[in-house]
């Protein structure tokens, strides 16, 4: 199995709260890595560091073996080829629909506006939102906005896609079609790292599921083994309330 | 206390041509100082916003922190001291440098000053912009800079457009502080007028209304650029749900 990043006795603290704390974190080609843990567990905060949207107090980070941490890249070139979908969303909310999925391309990759429309209204059908390429970014309801932020993030062929909690801002009936759009994208192989609390969908799409307390990882396996035989008591607690369901 | 209306309209009529160039210059002030301050106050307003990252290397902090230090010091100098004085000891100060009218010193000045003002305006408008969409502009590559022109600086306007359009119309009245070099603007041509029939009260009367013309113009023609700006986003909520 090949790598794409890897994370080495990570540390991360903001002022005397030590978030996390000497991690270790492999994000292997085609795998499907979710992060579950409770509120606080530093779960976000692995995934910011990871594109470097925080960073590291000590620790390195490796792209393909290049240390980033360490300037052996550029991080505006190591984040062209790491997306992020955020709970938020986080649309340009001064453009449109199809806009958003375009100036990555435009700017970053500097593919002409023609391809890059091309390629925006390729992946804006892959999460059925073509009918709205033209509308403005700030009226589309939760679940929309977030399924053009997948497109967006698919629009710059990303090697992985880093999904921080991408159902946790939505209503209950907006969930469903944001899952199905990232279980569909599990299944064509995309590499995927998901902080979730979608305990239902990290079961059936994960290839390693992490659990994670107090800043660092408790525990971590394939989806039968932590879901089905946690090893740890915090695990077997946390998941309780899923398990009896 | 006494005026004399017929004869202010009089004095208004006969001295048109003296009142239009007036005017004219005194839009020219206010444009040129309010676009160009505008210009100015971005740069400035945008060094001073500069995030220290901790990946930045020891240069580029270095030179991070001198353009907010030099850029605070701008905005402390040019916001705390009247526009006169600073007219009046620019001009002076740097007339043997650069040997110039004093209409150029005028749009110097103005802009320069205005520029301060716009730098805190703009700085106001780019915290009220939210950190997710330099985040989302970060995590698909773009940099620093693209974030600021694409995604940064066009809501950062429109969220300050209303400050940003009274700087205008401060413009429009304060450009006649310039008269402390003798610029010719408005007020200047007032002074003469008034100044060649001793008729102050009503040449100054007339003055004051075309200043209030003017500031009205530019009062509707903002509002009209507001709601203009506004219905753009409101027109395509309609196309789409249509």
């Amino acid at each position: 199995m090949e790598p794409i990043i890897q994370v080495n006795h990570l540390g991360k603290s903001f002022g005397d709260l030590k978030v996390l704390k000497d991690i270790d974190f492999t994000i292997n080609k085609g795998q499907v890595v979710t992060i579950i843990g409770s509120s606080g567990s530093g779960k976000s905060t692995l995934l910011r560091c990871i594109n470097l949207l925080e960073v590291p107090d000590s620790g390195e980070i490796t792209f393909h073996g290049k240390n980033i941490l360490g300037g052996q890249m550029d991080a505006s070139t190591y984040r062209s080829k790491v997306g992020m979908v955020f709970q938020n969303f986080n649309l340009f909310a001064n453009k449109s629909v199809i806009e958003n999925c375009m100036i990555g391309q435009v700017k970053v990759l500097k593919k002409s506006k023609d391809e890059a429309r091309a390629e925006a209204m390729k992946q804006l059908k892959a999460v059925g939102m073509e009918q709205f390429a033209e509308a403005s970014s700030t009226t589309l309801s939760g679940g929309q906005k977030q399924r053009v932020a997948i497109a967006r993030a698919l629009c710059m062929k990303p090697e992985v896609i880093l999904f921080d909690e991408p159902t946790s801002a939505l209503d209950p009936e907006m969930v469903g079609g944001v899952l199905d759009v990232m279980k569909q994208l599990a299944s064509e192989g995309l590499t995927m790292a998901v902080v979730t609390h979608e305990m239902q969908f990290a079961k059936d799409v994960s290839d390693v599921v992490c659990f994670m307390d107090k800043g660092i990882i408790l525990e971590q396996g394939s989806s039968e083994e932590i879901f089905d035989h946690p090893k740890e008591e915090r695990t077997k607690q946390f998941l309780s309330r899923f398990n009896n369901q | 206390m006494s005026i004399d209306f017929h004869y202010a309209w009089k004095q208004l009529i006969t001295n048109w041509p003296l009142f239009w160039y007036g005017i004219k210059m005194t839009i020219a002030f206010a444009l040129v100082g309010t676009l160009v301050g505008l210009a100015l106050g971005l740069v400035i307003g945008a060094i001073r916003c500069l995030p220290l990252d901790p990946l930045d290397k020891p240069v580029t902090r270095f030179f991070k922190q001198l353009g907010r230090l030099i850029t605070s010091f701008y905005v402390w100098v040019f916001r705390g001291t009247p526009m006169m004085v600073q007219a009046v000891f620019l001009y002076y100060l740097l007339k043997p440098v650069f040997h110039w009218s004093t209409m150029v010193a005028g749009f110097v000045i103005i802009s320069i000053n205005t520029a301060a003002y716009m730098a805190e305006i703009i700085r106001s408008g780019i915290q009220s912009v939210d950190v997710g969409q330099t985040e989302a502009a970060k995590a698909i590559g773009m940099t620093n800079f693209q974030t600021m022109m694409s995604i940064i600086f066009p809501q950062a306007i429109k969220n300050t457009f209303p400050s940003l359009g009274n700087q205008l119309i401060v413009n429009i009245k304060d450009s006649c502080m310039l008269n402390a070099i003798s610029v010719v603007e408005l007020f200047f041509q007032a002074q003469s007028v008034a100044g060649s029939n001793m008729r102050y009260i009503e040449v100054y009367f007339d003055t004051a209304i075309l200043y209030l013309i003017l500031t009205t113009l530019a009062t509707l023609l903002l509002n009209f650029t507001e709601k203009k700006i506004n219905k753009t986003t409101r027109a395509t909520i309609k196309d789409f749900s249509a």
